[in-house]
C-alpha cells in the first residue's frame, strides 16, 4: 500500500472538492485500484480529534510509514513567524510546524493547489497572514522549507498547481509516483507535473476560430476569444484545461470568462484588473507564448482584416448570429 | 468539573476546535474556536471591484457559488444594473447545483459515517448502517460519489467548472446556454432526480415534499423497512438514539431567502424570532468583537463599516470568528431556518414539537433536497437560448453595494464600499459565522455553544460522539467562517 497522509492548511478547501470530481472512475475506486491508502483526508476520514493526532504522532516517530504528504492550502507564517494565524485544532501547534516536522518524515511532498505551491490566493493583497508556498514563495524558490528541501525519497515538492486543481492532475501525478516512476525531469520550473504543465491552455480552446481571426469578444457573455479585451491568458497558462474537460464538459473559456493562469505563480496579483487586457499603443501587453512580437502584431493585422463577416459578427454576440456557410459539390 | 479539547475536528469543511467543560456527564459549557484566520477582508482592500469576482469564490472551495452571487449582487446593487431573466434562471441553477450537492455530500460524507463509529457496535442496526455508511468504504457513499460528479456537469455546462467560477456575473451569467445544451441539462438534472428517488427516499420526491407534519412523517417511514432507503434509515436511527432530544438551538431563525426570479424569490426571507415570521431588517445587523482576537471597535458595529483588524492582544479572545447578532439575538441559519420561514408545512411542526435539534436539521436539509430538484428541472426548461442572459453596467467611481444569498449552509451576506474606483471596504458575514460565533459583549455564548450544553458525555470519552452529531448537524463550513 501506499500511504497517503492529507492535510489542508491555509486554503479553501476547494481542491479536495474538486478531487471528489473525479470520475469514470470515481474518486474511490481509483485509489483502491492503485493500492493508495489515505491515512487520513479531513473530508473523507472517520478519524477525528486525538485519533488524527494519533496518526501524526506515529508517522512522527516512524510506526506508520509515510509515503505522500498532501498539504492542500499555504503555509500562514504570521503574526511574527509564529504560524498562530492557523493552529491546528486541538494540538496547541501551528499547522506550520505540523507541516515542518511531517515533511521530514514523508517519501514524496505534494503541494496540492497555488496556494500550497507558491501562496496563491491566500497570499495576495497585503499579505497580513505572510502566507507562502511549500518550497516557492511566488516565482522564488525558498518558501517554507527551503530551495534545498528533498523528501525522503530525495525529491523537491511536488507542485499539483491550479486553483482549483483538476481532479485528474492529482490522481494521475499520485498514481504515477505510487508506481515509482517519479523522476526529477518530471516536473517543469516551477515544480509542476509536466504531464499537465507542458500543454497551454489554449490548445484546444473552442475560440480558437475567434482568435484565428482576432475577432474579439468586449464583454461578458460574447462568443469572441478573449485574449484581446477580456484578459484572457489562455496563450500563455500551462494547462490542459482545455483539452480535458472540468465538470465533464467545461473550462474557464467555454464558460465564458478569461484564463487567469491559476497554474502560474502568482496569478493572484497580475497588477491590473484580471478581466481587462493591459495594452500598449492598442497591442496587448502579453504576447502568446513563444511568438514574436513583431509577427504577432503582423500576423494579428492581416488576419483582422481578412476577418470573415461571420466571425466579426458573432464574436460580439451571445447567440450565433450567422452559421458556418454550407458546401455543397454543386451550386 | 473536567475540560477537553476536541480537535482537529474532521469532516466539517475547514478547521475547528472545541472546549468542552463537563460536569457530571454532560456538557457544563463549550467554547468554539475557529482556529484559521486567511484575512480576505484585507486582501480585498484596494482591488478594482470586479476583481472581487475573482477572490471572494476563493473564500471556500465547498460555498464557492454561494460567495460569487453574494458577491455579483453586491456588485449589482453597487452598479443599480438589473439582471435579464435568463440570468437569474442561470444563477439559480448553478447555486442550486451547488447547494443541493452540499446537502448531499454533507449527508453522505460528513454526517452519517458517525452511525458507523466502534461505540455503536452493540446496536442492534450496527452491521446494516455500518456497510451502508462506513467512512470511505460504505456502498452508500461509494454509490453517492459518482451521482454527485454526475449532477455537477451542470458546472461544466453553465459554468466552466466548480469550484471557482468567474461565470457569474452582475449582470447575468457570462455563459449563454446553446439549445443542445439546455436538453442536456435537462438529462442531467432528471438523472440525479432519478438517484434521489431511488436510494435517497426510495420515492417520488413530490411524496417527501407533501408531507404535511410529522404524523405523515412517520406514516411515510412505516409504510416500508427501515434499511430501504438511506433517509428511513436516518429517520430509524434518530429515533433510536433520540435525535430529536440533541442539539437544541436558540429558537431563533434567520433566512435571506433564495432563487429570485422576476422578483419573487422561490424561498422566501425573513426571521423567525420569538414564535413570529417577520421581513429581515439588516440594518439590524451588527458584529461583535468581544471574544475574537481582533480589535478596532468597542461596540459591535454594522457590516458596512465592520473593521478586520487581527490582534493577539484580546486575553478574553479564543476564536478568529467575529459574533454576529441580529437584533442582539443569537440567530440560527441553515436549511432548517429557511424551510420553517418559508412555511414548509413539515418543518413547521417539526421546530414546533422539537425546536432546532439535530434531527430537525438533517430532516430539513433532505425536505430541501426533494423541493430545490423539481424547480431546478423548472427552470432549465424556462431557459430561452434566443434571449439575453447577461446586461452589461457601469461602475460608479464611489459607492457601495449589498449581497444576500442562502448558501447550503444558511445566510451569507457581503457588504461593499468603493471609493475612487477600488474598494475601499468589504465584509463578510457567512452562515458558519451565524451558527459558530463566540461570545459576544453580554458573555451570551454562540448558537454551537448553546446547543452543546446539556449533550451527555460517556465515561472515557475523548470525542465525545454526541458532541460531534451535534457539531455535524448544522454542516460548518469554517473556512467560510472567518474567512
Amino acid at each position: 500500500m501506499f500511504n497517503v497522509l492529507w492535510l489542508q492548511s491555509a486554503g479553501c478547501g476547494g481542491c479536495s472538492m474538486s478531487l471528489l470530481n473525479a470520475e469514470s472512475p470515481d474518486l474511490l475506486s481509483i485509489l483502491e485500484s492503485a493500492g493508495i491508502n489515505l491515512l487520513w483526508h479531513p473530508s473523507l476520514s472517520e478519524e477525528t480529534g486525538s485519533e488524527v493526532v494519533s496518526i501524526l504522532e506515529q508517522i512522527l516517530s516512524d510506526q506508520i510509514q509515510l509515503d505522500a504528504l498532501c498539504i492542500e492550502g499555504s503555509i500562514l507564517r504570521g503574526p511574527n513567524g509564529t504560524g498562530r494565524f492557523h493552529m491546528l485544532g486541538g494540538t496547541g501547534c501551528s499547522v506550520m510546524e505540523w507541516v515542518q516536522k511531517l515533511s521530514q518524515k514523508s517519501r514524496y511532498l505534494f503541494a496540492i493547489g497555488s496556494c500550497a505551491a507558491y501562496g496563491g490566493i491566500s497570499a495576495a493583497g497585503e499579505n497580513i497572514t505572510d502566507a507562502t508556498g511549500l518550497q516557492f514563495e511566488g516565482e522564488l524558490a525558498g518558501g517554507l522549507l527551503g530551495d534545498h528541501y528533498r523528501s525522503v525519497a530525495g525529491f523537491k515538492a511536488i507542485n499539483i498547481s491550479g486553483c482549483p486543481v483538476h481532479p485528474n492532475w492529482v490522481t494521475e501525478t499520485l498514481i504515477s509516483v505510487a508506481l515509482g516512476e517519479h523522476e526529477e525531469a518530471a516536473l517543469d520550473a516551477f515544480g509542476r507535473p509536466r504531464m499537465y504543465a507542458d500543454q497551454l491552455v489554449h490548445h484546444g480552446c473552442n475560440r480558437n476560430e475567434y482568435y484565428e481571426y482576432k475577432a474579439s469578444a468586449e464583454s461578458p457573455g460574447e462568443r469572441g476569444c478573449m485574449m484581446e479585451n477580456m484578459g484572457c491568458l489562455g496563450t500563455q497558462a500551462h494547462a490542459d484545461c482545455n483539452s480535458r474537460p472540468w465538470n465533464g464538459e467545461g473550462s474557464c473559456t467555454k464558460g465564458g470568462y478569461a484564463c487567469i493562469n491559476c497554474t502560474a505563480p502568482e496569478f493572484e496579483e497580475p497588477g491590473h484588473s484580471f478581466t481587462e487586457t493591459p495594452k500598449i499603443a492598442g497591442i496587448p501587453v502579453g504576447l502568446p507564448t513563444d511568438m514574436p512580437k513583431a509577427w504577432f502584431v503582423a500576423l494579428a493585422s492581416l488576419s483582422k482584416a481578412a476577418t470573415p463577416d461571420r466571425l466579426r459578427k458573432n464574436a460580439t454576440s451571445e447567440k450565433l448570429i450567422y452559421p458556418p456557410t454550407i458546401h455543397k459539390r454543386k451550386n | 468539573m473536567s475540560r477537553i479539547l476536541v480537535g482537529p475536528f474532521n469532516r466539517v469543511e475547514g478547521d475547528l476546535e472545541i472546549s468542552l467543560d463537563i460536569e457530571e456527564g454532560q456538557v457544563n459549557s463549550a467554547r468554539v474556536n475557529s482556529p484559521l484566520f486567511r484575512g480576505f477582508e484585507r486582501i480585498l482592500q484596494g482591488q478594482q471591484p470586479m476583481d472581487a469576482l475573482v477572490y471572494t469564490p476563493r473564500i471556500c472551495g465547498i460555498c464557492s457559488v454561494s460567495q460569487s452571487v453574494a458577491c455579483a449582487n453586491a456588485l449589482a446593487d453597487l452598479m443599480d444594473l438589473d439582471v435579464p431573466e435568463n440570468g437569474e434562471l442561470a444563477t439559480n441553477l448553478v447555486l442550486a447545483n451547488e447547494n443541493m450537492t452540499d446537502l448531499l455530500t454533507h449527508f453522505y460524507l460528513f454526517f452519517m459515517p458517525d452511525f458507523a463509529r466502534e461505540i455503536y457496535a452493540g446496536q442492534p442496526w450496527f452491521s446494516e448502517v455500518e456497510s451502508r455508511y462506513k467512512a470511505q468504504k460504505g456502498s452508500a457513499s461509494q454509490r453517492m460519489l459518482p451521482a454527485r460528479s454526475d449532477f455537477l456537469h451542470l458546472m461544466g455546462i453553465m459554468a466552466g467548472k466548480w469550484p471557482h467560477t468567474l461565470s457569474l456575473q452582475p449582470g447575468g451569467s457570462s455563459k449563454p446556454v446553446e439549445p443542445q445544451e439546455r436538453i442536456r441539462l435537462l438529462a442531467v438534472i432528471g438523472s440525479f432526480r432519478r438517484y434521489l428517488e431511488q436510494h435517497l427516499f426510495g420515492d417520488d420526491l413530490e411524496a417527501i415534499t407533501e408531507l404535511q407534519s410529522v404524523d405523515e412523517l412517520q406514516d411515510w417511514a412505516d409504510k416500508a423497512d427501515w434499511a430501504s432507503s438511506d433517509f428511513r434509515t436516518f429517520l430509524h436511527l434518530s429515533d433510536k438514539l433520540q435525535l430529536s432530544e440533541l442539539g437544541q438551538g436558540t429558537g431563533q431563525f434567520l433566512s435571506y431567502g433564495n432563487y429570485p426570479v422576476k422578483g419573487q424569490r422561490f424561498i422566501r426571507s425573513g426571521t423567525y424570532l420569538d414564535g413570529k415570521i417577520n421581513p429581515v431588517d439588516s440594518s439590524q445587523i451588527t458584529e461583535d468583537l468581544a471574544y475574537a482576537w481582533m480589535q478596532g471597535g468597542d461596540q459591535p458595529l454594522h457590516p458596512s463599516s465592520g473593521i478586520t483588524e487581527p490582534s493577539l492582544d484580546n486575553s478574553e479572545a479564543y476564536s478568529w470568528c467575529k459574533a454576529p447578532r441580529l437584533q442582539q439575538q443569537v440567530v440560527e441559519v441553515g436549511a432548517l431556518s429557511r424551510q420553517l420561514i418559508n412555511g414548509h408545512p413539515l418543518i413547521t411542526d417539526l421546530v414546533r414539537q422539537q425546536g432546532a435539534t439535530v434531527e430537525s436539521r438533517i430532516i430539513a436539509r433532505l425536505v430541501e433536497l426533494a423541493l430545490v430538484i423539481p424547480q431546478m428541472q423548472h427552470w432549465a426548461k424556462a431557459l430561452n437560448p434566443n434571449e439575453p442572459f447577461c446586461h452589461q453596467g457601469k461602475l460608479p467611481k464611489e459607492g457601495s453595494g449589498v449581497g444576500m444569498v442562502e448558501a447550503a449552509r444558511g445566510s451569507l451576506g457581503h457588504w461593499l464600499r468603493v471609493e475612487k474606483g477600488r474598494i475601499s471596504n468589504y465584509q463578510i458575514i457567512a452562515p458558519t459565522t451565524w451558527n459558530f460565533s463566540p461570545r459576544d459583549q453580554q458573555s451570551v455564548p454562540g448558537v454551537l455553544e448553546q446547543a452543546l450544553v446539556g449533550t451527555p458525555v460517556q465515561p472515557g470519552e475523548k470525542e465525545p460522539v454526541a458532541v460531534q452529531h451535534i457539531v455535524r448537524s448544522f454542516d460548518p463550513c469554517m473556512v467560510c467562517t472567518v474567512h
